[in-house]
């Protein structure tokens, strides 16, 4: 009995190394004969050297962040960009806007009205219009400073404050600048709202720009409610606007994309901050000390009619007609 | 002074976690947080290796180069360290890193990650060597006993080796001669721009 088992098993086991032999054996001969463990062993340069722009060496792990199973990412470039490239863009847009107001300022002067003050007013923006103004401006300035202050801050406030003083500084202006972007984003969103049917850009805003918009040349070509310097602002506001809150939005969940989007986002979003900061500051210099009259539209809301006249001519014809009320400050919802 | 560095010898790795278990233990380290992870690379296909990562302790570290308020410093031993007291948990380093290193206690409140926590080489932070802040903060300093990182020491087949560049890279040079294969110092050239001629 115990003889007929072992006879048995004898030939089970011949049958399965048979087996093992028939299958194995030409896999030897294709390696000639060694036997080499690593033939087919992922090599890190072979990974790296196929590895597309942006994308990581990946694999699978047994943790639950998922992100943990990237194991080398692209790094260098974002640095790169964030250390020189956009400290570099900052300075030449902080620098450059600097300058060319002060060459204006010089060459042009305080733009005046042409006709002095009338000492009549006309209503030019609403409460809505002014709070919606407002809102987007004091918060595009805190979030600007704020922002600033993380490309800039360490080279320019850390050796005047010291480590710590200047750590705590940029921890309360990194707060800071994470929850008032969600007053710029509904500053922005209504801006769009409220705005948009008077941006719509038109032949007179062609003739506005050949004739040098009042800014460079004599006299002020006619304008309707926005001119075409004010559109492009505008479109700056809502469309600068609409990319710093989007790739905003992004960083404020870095752990939720991957590592190549978070670059890119962040990207963006200081590019599209310092091209904002440098025409808004223009945009700040022509509302206020660039210009006489212009500030009363957005202070008291009510400019001098002569301002008016001379700079949304058409405007004026419309209001005057009654074929609009003048401001914006009826309830009426945008058309 | 020696140039301290990980390298991770992926053809004796067998996934077996005992660095992360190890490193979890050794330094308290927050719940979600792992310091150093074992990452598997074609998994279930012929020629899979795994790969036991952590900060690699970058030369010219792209962290501390974005890091808006400075708070990283490198120490004689060539570890990069971070002070928590400084860190605003704004998350550029998290951006620059090539091996996700960096990590915070907190995902879901925006804008309070809390302070980033990494792999510390098992070198503490700026605190005194040995303290009750430093050990709260970044965990148990080894280094300052004399010791090598627990993670590597605690390796079951020697395949995460620690310590000085060029003396672990001998080690792995030799094992590989001995052998016949290796599949290279994973990260080196990234971290150290320089790899382990084979």
């Amino acid at each position: 009995m115990a003889s007929k088992l072992s006879t048995a098993f004898r030939a089970l086991a011949f049958v399965v190394f048979a087996a093992f032999a028939f299958t194995t054996v030409p896999a030897i001969a294709q390696q000639g004969g060694a036997i080499n463990p690593t033939a087919q062993s992922v090599k890190e340069d072979q990974l790296l050297q196929a590895l597309k722009p942006g994308a990581p060496v990946a694999g699978r792990i047994s943790i639950p962040d998922k992100q943990a199973a990237n194991l080398i990412q692209p790094g260098r470039d974002w640095r790169a960009f964030n250390q020189e490239t956009l400290p570099r863009l900052g300075a030449y847009s902080l620098i450059g806007i600097a300058l060319v107001l002060v060459a204006f300022y010089a060459l042009r002067g305080k733009i005046r009205i042409d006709a002095g003050m009338s000492g009549m007013k006309i209503l030019r923006f609403g409460a809505l219009d002014r709070f919606t103004h407002w809102l987007t401006a004091t918060s595009f300035i805190v979030l600007a400073l704020t922002g600033i202050n993380v490309t800039f801050g360490k080279f320019v406030l850390a050796p005047v404050m010291g480590p710590e003083a200047f750590a705590a500084w940029a921890g309360f202006a990194k707060l800071v600048h994470n929850y008032v972007g969600f007053a710029f984003m509904a500053g922005v969103l209504l801006t769009f709202l409220i705005w948009v049917k008077d941006n719509i850009p038109s032949a007179v805003d062609v003739k506005w720009f050949a004739a040098g918009g009042g800014l460079i040349g004599k006299g002020h070509p006619p304008a309707k409610r926005f001119n075409g310097g004010q559109k492009i602002i505008f479109w700056s506001v809502v469309i600068g606007g609409f990319l710093l809150s989007l790739s905003g939005w992004h960083l404020l969940f870095p752990t939720a994309e991957s590592i190549d989007h978070v670059q890119w986002q962040a990207t963006l979003h200081g590019t599209s901050a310092f091209v904002m900061i440098a025409i808004i500051v223009a945009h700040i210099y022509i509302g206020s000390v660039g210009m006489e009259g212009a500030f009363d539209a957005m202070g008291s809301g009510e400019v001098d009619l002569n301002w008016a006249k001379e700079h949304h001519s058409l405007w004026v014809e419309d209001v005057m007609k009654g074929k609009r009320p003048a401001g914006n400050a009826s309830p009426q919802p945008a058309e | 002074m020696a140039r301290m560095k990980f390298l991770c010898d992926a053809d004796r790795c067998i996934e077996c976690n005992a660095c992360v278990t190890a490193c979890k233990n050794e330094h308290e380290v927050p719940w979600g947080i792992n310091r150093r992870r074992v990452v598997t690379i074609n998994d279930g296909k012929p020629g899979e290796r795994s790969v036991s990562m952590a900060c690699m302790h970058c030369t010219d570290a792209p962290c501390a180069s974005v890091c808006p308020v400075s708070c990283f410093y490198t120490t004689a031993d060539a570890v990069v360290l971070h002070s928590k007291d400084l860190c605003i948990g704004c998350g550029y380093c998290f951006y620059a890193c090539p091996f996700g290193a960096p990590q915070y206690p907190k995902t879901s409140n925006f804008g309070s990650r809390g302070k980033m926590d990494k792999c510390t080489y098992c070198a503490g932070g700026p605190e005194a060597d040995g303290s009750q802040a430093e050990l709260d903060k970044y965990g148990r300093n080894r280094l300052a006993e004399g010791k090598l990182p627990l993670c590597a020491e605690m390796c079951s087949t020697k395949a995460l080796l620690a310590g000085d560049g060029d003396i672990i890279a001998q080690i792995y040079k030799e094992r590989v001669a001995k052998r016949g294969y290796g599949s290279g110092a994973w990260g080196w050239k990234v971290a150290y721009k320089e790899t382990v001629a084979l």
